[in-house]
This record gives C-alpha cells, structure tokens and sequence, in this order.
C-alpha cells in the first residue's frame, strides 16, 4: 500500500495542472469551513447608504471591498460564504452519488444475470435525458430548494458510477486471485469487499473528483434558474440568476460569481486528470 | 448480426418503457393533488372535483390510467398545458425548430473550429500551442454556461454594441413562420437580406455560449483521436513512401480518427438540450428549454411530462441510429456479434 502511494504520488506530482487544482481545492475548503473568520460582514447584512457600491478597484471606497449588491450586502462576504455552500454541495452529492452508485455497480457487475440486466436498464434510461432535464424533473416532483436540488443533483450523478463500478468489477471477476479466494471458501461478501472492491477504488476515485465539479455545477445551474438554492440565500449560482437584472450598472455582481464556480470546477477537472494519469501511468500521452 | 438488431431494439423497448413510467409517473408523485392543482386556488365543490377527476381519468386504477397515458402519447396526444390550454405536443413542436436552429448552429461553430484545433494540437504535440490549446479547452469544458452567456452579453452586447441582448429577431420585422427556422423564415419572406443578417446577429451569441462545451470536448476528442492515428504503422509506411504531409494528415490519418469523433457528436443531442434549456433562459430564445423552464416554474406538469417523453425517445432512437451505424463504418464490426 505505501509502495503503491508513492509509486502514486511520483506521477502525480509531476502534473502541475493537477497541484495547482489541488492547491485551488485546498484554498476554497479553508475558506468555506473558516467563513465566518475570513469574511468582513455577515453576508446577509445590509448597508442601506451603500446600495450597487463598486469594488475596490473603481472607488475610493474599501469598506466593502468587492462592492455590494443590489440591496447592500457585502460582494465579498457573500462568496466566502458561498464557497461554503458550494463545497457542501460538492461534497453531498459525491458522497450520496458516490456511496449508492458503488453499491449498485458492486451489486450488478457481480451478481450478474437478472438483476445485472435490470439495473444496467434503469442506467441506460437515466442516461438517455440529459443531466439538466432529469434534474429539473426530479425538483418538479419534489418542490424547489437547495436540499432537493442536492438530491436532484445526486440522482443525476448516479448512473455513471455505476457504470464505472460494474465495469471494474467484470474486469477484477476473470482474475486469478478472485479464482483462488473462492477455493479457499472465502463468502461473497469477503470476495466483494475485501478482495475485489480495493481494486475498484482507482476509478472511483477519479470519477469522484469528477462528479465533484459537476455536481457543483449542475447545483449552481439549477440555483441559477431558480430551482435550487433560493434567495436570500447567498449560493453562486442564484447569487448570478438574482444580478442579471444589473448586468449594465454591476458588472461585477455578474462577474465575479461565475469566476468562482470556473475556477472551483476547473480545479477539479485538473485534479481529476492528474489523478487518473497518475493511477494508470501507461494512459498518459 | 440480425441478432445484434434484435437484442438493440428490445433494449430500446426497455428502455422507452421505463421512461414513460418515470414520466407517468410525475403527476402522481408530485405534491399536492393534481386535480385541485388544476382548479387553483379558489376550490370547487365535491361535485365539480369528482367530474374533473373523473375527465383526468385519475378515478380509475393505475394500470389503466397508464395504458391510457401510453396510448394516447403514440398517437401524438400528451395532454394539455395547464397554464395555456393548449395541446403539449402543439406547442413542443412549434418551439422545437428554434432550438433546433440554435443547436445547429452552435454545434456547426464546434465543429468549424474544434477538429481544426484538436488536428493542430496532434501534429504540434507538447508545444506551446499544443498546451495553450489543450489548457483553453479544460476551461471551456469547465465552462457554467449560464456565466459565460451573461459575460458574451455584457463583451459583445453592453461594453461593443455589437449585437443584440436577447430574442430571435428585432420587433421591426414581421416573419411570417414558415419552416420555424429563422434563417431560412426570414430569405423567403419579404424581408429577405436585412431580416436575415439580422437573425443571424440574434443567432451568434447564443450559439457561441452553447457550443463552447461541445468545442471543448470535440478539440480534446481529436487531438487524442489523431495522436493514436498518427502512430499507426500505416501512417509511418505512407511517410516512407514520401507522400506528401498535407495529404497524410487531411486524407490518410484524419478519415481514421473522424470514426471516434463523429460518434462523440452524435452522442451530444442530449448536452445540446441541456445547454439550450441553459442558454434559451439567459437569451430569452424562445425554443423548448426556456418554455421548459417556465413550465417547472409555473408547475405545469403536462408540459413537464410529455417534453421529457419526446426528448428522451429522440435520443435513445438516435443513440440507436449511431449504434447501428457502426455497421456501415466498421466492417470489422459485422462479423464479430
């Protein structure tokens, strides 16, 4: 196990993009779990005499250092505050996707037959309405907040694990080892768990990361029109849908949410691809 | 092969099928009861109720509500919007040609300029181009296109005036609808020149923040495709020959890794749905997604149900087609299932 950590962590450090992510990734948890040290204000508090104040670098002003918005609440403590919601979305929906589409996929790939059949069908179904519209179906029936568009969000995120999972474990099923473990009369929990799942984790650990940055960005697109988060709440992606009133008189407001949720996910999809040439050495080009 | 087509169109079946439960399923599961959703909120006696449930066949057992749901949805009838009172399958198909338009559109801009761009980036592997083009790519890819819709209008539309913030076309013109497709709408009107460059100015913004994704995957797509190509033996017997490069890459290498690519492209009608219901809501584009949008939002469950229906059929049939279609690509493929 350590030998195979720092076979890992040769290849990975070696991928600058993926450092940087990690380190752009390290920075946003700092500050989502230290936002109420790292911001100025309460991020629902209004400063009336400062309604649409623009940012440090246009006014004299730096009281509200990236501006306020319409009503007069700080720009900046609202996207600190945000970043937490953000990762706390981030981090539900991958553990939820994570956890029942490993299951699922364990399940399929090793059991086989009907129920294979079966669970492969309700994936191939999911797949075929595109990610926005099962989610937005999923909020339609159960009502629009921010907890339901994690659920929605999560539903969503499912089926490609299932796939990953299952295929894995077709592959690691023909090995010898497999073979050898069930001579020895080890139970199918033992075989599944402890001798096939390890082998799983490379894969899953990629998607993970992957299923990270989209489902911060299905969760910001569906607070964005309105079906996620709702305001006051200060998510990203409503924080944009509420400023495009402004887009002429406040470009930052529009601005600067939506540069976050880019770099977050582009963090992420950096890591992501960091990790997955650095699990399997021999795909990289 | 005949058994090939076989087990695909029962998968399909199955497939159809659970969607239409899923679908069928919306109005019941959805909160509230849909029959005083439908009455709103001034009520009705226990009369009226039991007549319009009755009319909503919701009185009778589930089996049967189904089999009338799925009857009625093959012979093109999917109900009727709550808030318009039109016919679901109606005005589907009288927005799908706009999103249909600008999905083309922003796919014809992916196309253009990401297979160049991913050939390119293959031939001139680990230079500085190579890299700029592949990291600019990563963050189109990345790209909350809700965000990068609204910073196009606040560049191109605020900050240079060069075109319009929203809609298809200015209130000045009157276009009589004809195809539903703008452009072609507008050349055979009265109009003609001045209406349709000014459609296609409504058109560019839309289409460049929807394909900015599909551009994303599709230059990554190539420069891989094309890498693996260009190592191919027959590739390097043809630079021994010394045929000329132009010819290798446009003709030899590239008639290769197109297979991979135009599969990807194929396979992208579902994330154009998903970036026209994204773009058409910042755009104010008048096609399905924004009218899907204001259906969640007014919960208009009939519209809900029946657009999921026809989008999901659209793409399971042409994810079908692509299957299929491997057979008159690949010739290898037909003798192996």
């Amino acid at each position: 196990m350590r030998a195979q950590f720092i076979d890992f962590w040769y290849y990975f450090k070696q991928n600058r993009g993926a450092l940087a992510g990690l380190a752009v990734i390290f920075i946003f948890f700092i500050t989502a779990l230290l936002a109420p040290l790292f911001a100025p204000h309460n991020p629902a508090q209004i400063f009336p005499e400062h309604l649409l104040q623009r940012p440090f670098f246009f006014s004299e002003q730096i009281n509200l250092f990236l501006g306020s918005d319409d009503v007069g609440r700080d720009l900046l403590s609202r996207l600190i505050y945000g970043a937490r919601i953000s990762m706390g979305i981030g981090l539900l929906v991958v553990i939820f996707s994570t956890s029942i589409g490993t299951m699922l996929g364990l399940i399929s790939g090793y059991v086989g037959g009907r129920i294979d059949w079966f669970i492969m069908r309700v994936v191939d179904m999911m797949m075929s309405l595109p990610s926005i519209l099962l989610a937005i179906f999923v909020v339609s029936v159960l009502g629009p907040n921010l907890l339901n568009g994690i659920i929605a969000v999560s539903v969503v995120a499912v089926p490609s694990f299932i796939r990953i999972v299952r295929a894995s474990v077709l592959e690691e099923k023909k090995r010898q080892y497999v073979m050898a473990s069930q001579t020895f009369g080890s139970s199918h929990w033992r075989i599944l768990f402890i001798n096939i799942f390890p082998n799983v984790l490379a894969p899953l650990i990629v998607q993970a990361t992957l299923g990270f940055s989209d489902g911060i960005l299905n969760a910001a697109a569906l607070g964005f029109l309105g079906l996620g988060a709702q305001p006051p709440t200060a998510e990203w992606g409503t924080m944009l849908a509420d400023s495009r009133a402004y887009i002429e008189s406040a470009p930052w407001l529009v601005t600067l949410p939506g540069l976050c949720i880019l770099m977050v996910v582009l963090a992420f999809n950096l890591l992501g691809d960091g990790l997955r040439d650095a699990f399997d050495p021999r795909l990289k080009k | 092969m005949g058994k090939f087509f076989f087990k695909k169109f029962i998968t399909l079946l199955v497939v159809l099928f659970g969607v239409s439960l899923v679908s069928f399923s919306i109005i019941r599961l959805a909160p509230g009861d849909p029959v005083m959703m439908l009455i709103g909120e001034r009520g009705a006696d226990a009369e009226t109720y039991a007549i319009m449930k009755h009319n909503l066949g919701l009185d009778r057992s589930l089996p049967i509500q189904y089999w009338h749901f799925i009857t009625s949805a093959m012979q093109g009838d999917l109900g009727t919007s709550v808030v318009s009172k039109e016919k679901v399958s109606t005005e589907f198909f009288a927005r799908f040609p706009a999103t249909l338009e600008l999905g083309m559109f922003a796919m014809f801009f992916a196309v253009i300029i990401g297979i160049p761009v991913g050939i390119l980036a293959a031939i001139y592997r680990n230079s500085f181009w190579d890299y700029l083009a592949m990291g600019t790519s990563l963050i189109g890819y990345s790209m909350p296109i809700f965000w990068w819709g609204l910073i196009l209008i606040l560049f191109f539309s605020v900050g240079l005036g060069w075109t319009p913030v929203s809609g298809r076309i200015s209130v000045m013109f009157d276009i009589p609808t004809v195809t539903g497709f703008m452009l072609i709408d507008t050349l055979i009107s009265a109009e003609r020149w001045p209406a349709f460059f000014d459609a296609l100015k409504h058109l560019i913004l839309p289409a460049v923040a929807m394909g900015t994704i599909p551009l994303a995957i599709i230059a990554r797509m190539t420069r891989s495709s094309m890498l693996e190509v260009i190592e191919a033996d027959y590739i390097r017997t043809a630079m021994a020959q010394g045929i000329p490069s132009y010819y290798i890459i446009f003709v030899l290498a590239l008639r290769n890794a197109m297979i991979p690519i135009v599969t990807v492209i194929g396979l992208m009608f579902g994330s154009i749905i998903t970036g026209a219901i994204l773009t058409e809501t910042i755009f104010s584009w008048p096609g399905i997604g924004k009218w899907l949008v204001a259906a969640v939002n007014q919960r208009d469950y009939p519209i809900i149900q029946g657009s999921c229906l026809i989008i999901a059929s659209m793409i399971v049939f042409i994810n079908m087609m692509i299957d299929l279609s491997y057979f008159w690509i690949n010739p290898k493929m037909r003798g192996s299932r």
